[in-house]
């Protein structure tokens, strides 16, 4: 019962069809890229749900944290220009 | 001085999490938490994988006995999902910061806890329907309203799951029902199963909520949102008339409809069994224990190959 | 015999291959070295029981008796199986599985991709769908193949030994007999004898990767299993599986 032999975690993102984005589904433990790509396929494809498959070591990741919620993505929500609706159609006009 | 400011700093903190928990938002894992929820999510969670992984090993008993090759399929569908569910949920516990390698340990030590209800033998074929019916109808039961719990790793888990498992239930009530319509032998033999596994099953939703040590906390931090009890009755309530519709008798004589409160009233659970599993008192622990232990023993060596070719490869 | 008997017969022997390779996968679930492996491995069973019940139910229609496809599987004794030996020996361990996988699978993977140009619409039609299952089930053991030979000291030597003890059975992977030639005669079944050297730089390819060494020729190579001449794992294997139907002959399941 040795720690030494896990091997590392891949995030799975799963490509449901063709012309979508990849989505995350989760992880496997794989010793490598080629395995990794062979786990996901039977872990997070058995019932058809994917086209394509990217593995990425769990480890390359880098994600902002909950501390960064405010700096990060607060200032986008005095820009309500950057929406369509913010402007108004003179009226009588029915599409632009 | 520092010490008492990171000890206000802590219970802000615990102010805000619990706030956020009241307000139905989901915590992720790099969310701050209390250390006791952070303890007892991953104690749930570990031991919630574990369940699926030793889980595997009553079916997989059955597996190369199936009596037809559609059977067979199915079975080893079922068994192979709960291997995936094993997963999911590790991954998610995993997120919590211990190592799937060390949450398969603590099983391997007997440290870890997994589900009582795979400490019994199965004996005969009904037992693959009596499974996939009672078991895991009453494993839907949970995790349908774990689903819905604050932690976002283990909702999604369960939602994945859910929506994986409900053939798991139709195809051992299928099993049932086919039985039940066969010949003698085979009425005898789902009967059988339904005797062994019906106390046991119930037995799956934990302690009456009276004598249930963690339940108050874990409903507090909606990890928990249904009490044992209710769940129970739940299961109960669904699964009589599945039983009576095919002719299958509830071992228990004090089963009754009861129509003012609109549910059915049953006799004692035997607590003193259920703790005496727990404490690795049942017909199986030994023996599931060893069967894992084995196999991850003997997996050792092929783990440890495609590591060192992996070391070997890797690019500099 | 005529073009019928000869097609069921064919096809019984690659649906008895199918199912005892998928029994052997079964034996793994719950005890594979990695929780993904077993996935790995119950996804690989599935395929072949599906490959299985496929050829049976073609066989049971060709034969037109009112049989089905468990009639087919569950009511034979083992003189009366005709898969190819390779697929009924043990497990042992999961260098002999993944040996056996891949030395299975490649010739397997080369009679799919024949018979997928077959004269008999049902059979191109199954051949195609084994195919890519098996141009898969090949990725995956060669991959291992690879790693167990060019990983540890301990798993070179399993996946030699593992090598040297399955290659009895690897010339009977291409035995053919005279149910073959009058198939190849009529356009439904492929000429093995012409996949072998194919077969062989598949092999060489993988080995030469994982460093394994090929088996020198002139050892012992047994036959037969196509007319029912097999191991004496077999028996065991079939008792086994066919326990509930034997024991319950009048109970529909």
């Amino acid at each position: 019962m040795s720690n030494q032999h896990q091997w590392p975690a891949w995030e799975v993102f799963t490509q449901k069809t063709d012309g979508e984005a990849h989505e995350h589904a989760g992880n496997v433990h794989a010793p490598d890229a080629e395995m990794a790509l062979l786990n996901a396929r039977d872990v997070y494809g058995r019932r058809q749900e994917a086209v394509n498959i990217w593995v990425v070591p769990s480890s390359a990741i880098t994600a902002s944290t909950p501390d960064d919620v405010g700096p990060f993505f607060d200032p986008a929500n005095d820009k309500m220009y950057r929406w369509p609706n913010y402007f108004k159609t003179p009226d009588g006009i029915k599409q632009i | 001085m520092n010490q008492q400011i990171i000890q206000e700093d802590d219970i802000r903190r615990e102010e805000e999490f619990n706030a956020r928990i009241a307000a139905g938002k989901t915590i992720e894992p790099k969310d701050w938490m209390p250390e006791r929820y952070r303890r007892q999510l991953l104690r749930m969670m570990s031991q919630h994988a574990h369940s699926e992984v030793v889980g595997m090993l009553p079916e997989g008993n059955w597996l190369t006995r199936a009596p037809s090759l559609m059977r067979k399929a199915v079975l080893l569908a079922k068994i192979q999902d709960e291997a995936g569910h094993g997963l999911y949920i590790y991954s998610g516990a995993e997120t919590l910061g211990t190592d799937r390698s060390e949450m398969i340990d603590q099983l391997l030590s007997g440290k870890a806890k997994y589900s009582s209800i795979f400490n019994y033998p199965t004996l005969n074929w009904a037992d693959m329907g009596a499974i996939g019916w009672l078991v895991d109808g009453a494993a839907i039961v949970n995790q349908t309203v774990l689903a819905k719990c604050s932690y976002g790793p283990y909702a999604r888990a369960m939602v994945r799951i859910c929506k994986e498992e409900n053939f798991h239930n139709k195809q051992g009530y299928q099993i049932m029902a086919v039985l039940m319509r066969g010949t003698k032998a085979q009425q005898e033999m789902a009967q059988d199963a339904m005797n062994r596994w019906w106390w046991p099953s119930l037995m799956m939703f934990g302690p009456p909520d009276k004598d249930s040590p963690n339940s108050g906390d874990l409903m507090r931090w909606k990890v928990k949102l249904q009490s044992n009890d209710d769940l129970r009755q739940r299961f109960i309530d669904r699964t009589v008339p599945q039983a009576e519709a095919i002719g299958l008798r509830i071992p228990d004589d004090k089963l009754k409809w009861n129509p003012q409160t609109r549910h059915y009233e049953f006799g004692e659970i035997n607590w003193e069994e259920f703790n005496n599993v727990i404490r690795g008192n049942g017909p199986c622990n030994k023996l599931r224990l060893k069967q894992r232990r084995d196999a991850h023993a003997e997996g050792n060596w092929v783990r440890e190959a495609a590591a060192a070719y992996a070391a070997k490869h890797a690019r500099a | 015999m005529n073009t019928n008997d000869a097609l069921y017969t064919y096809c019984v022997r690659l649906a008895d291959t199918a199912v005892i390779l998928s029994q052997r996968f079964c034996e793994w679930c719950g005890h594979g070295p990695i929780l993904e492996e077993d996935i790995a491995m119950s996804n690989m069973g599935l395929d072949l029981i599906g490959q299985a019940r496929g050829f049976y139910a073609y066989a049971a229609a060709l034969e037109n008796k009112g049989r089905s496809e468990d009639d087919i599987a569950f009511h034979r004794n083992e003189r009366e199986f005709t898969n190819r030996c390779m697929v009924e020996q043990p497990n042992y361990d999961f260098a002999y599985t993944m040996v056996r996988s891949f030395l299975h699978g490649a010739a397997a993977y080369l009679q799919y991709r024949e018979l997928t140009k077959s004269g008999d619409e049902t059979v191109s039609g199954l051949a195609a769908k084994s195919l890519k299952e098996m141009t898969y089930h090949v990725r995956h053991s060669s991959e291992w193949l690879i790693r167990l030979g060019d990983g540890t000291d301990e798993s070179k030597v399993r996946v030699q030994n593992a090598v040297d003890d399955l290659w009895q059975f690897t010339d009977e992977l291409f035995e053919m007999d005279e149910v073959d030639q009058m198939l190849i005669r009529n356009g439904i079944a492929c000429d093995l004898t012409q996949l072998r050297q194919e077969w062989d730089q598949m092999v060489d390819e993988v080995f030469s990767k994982a460093g394994i060494t090929k088996p020198a020729p002139g050892g012992f190579q047994s036959k037969g299993g196509m007319k029912g001449m097999h191991s004496e794992h077999l028996g065991h294997l079939l008792s086994e599986m066919q326990f509930l139907q034997r024991a319950y002959p009048d109970a529909k399941w």
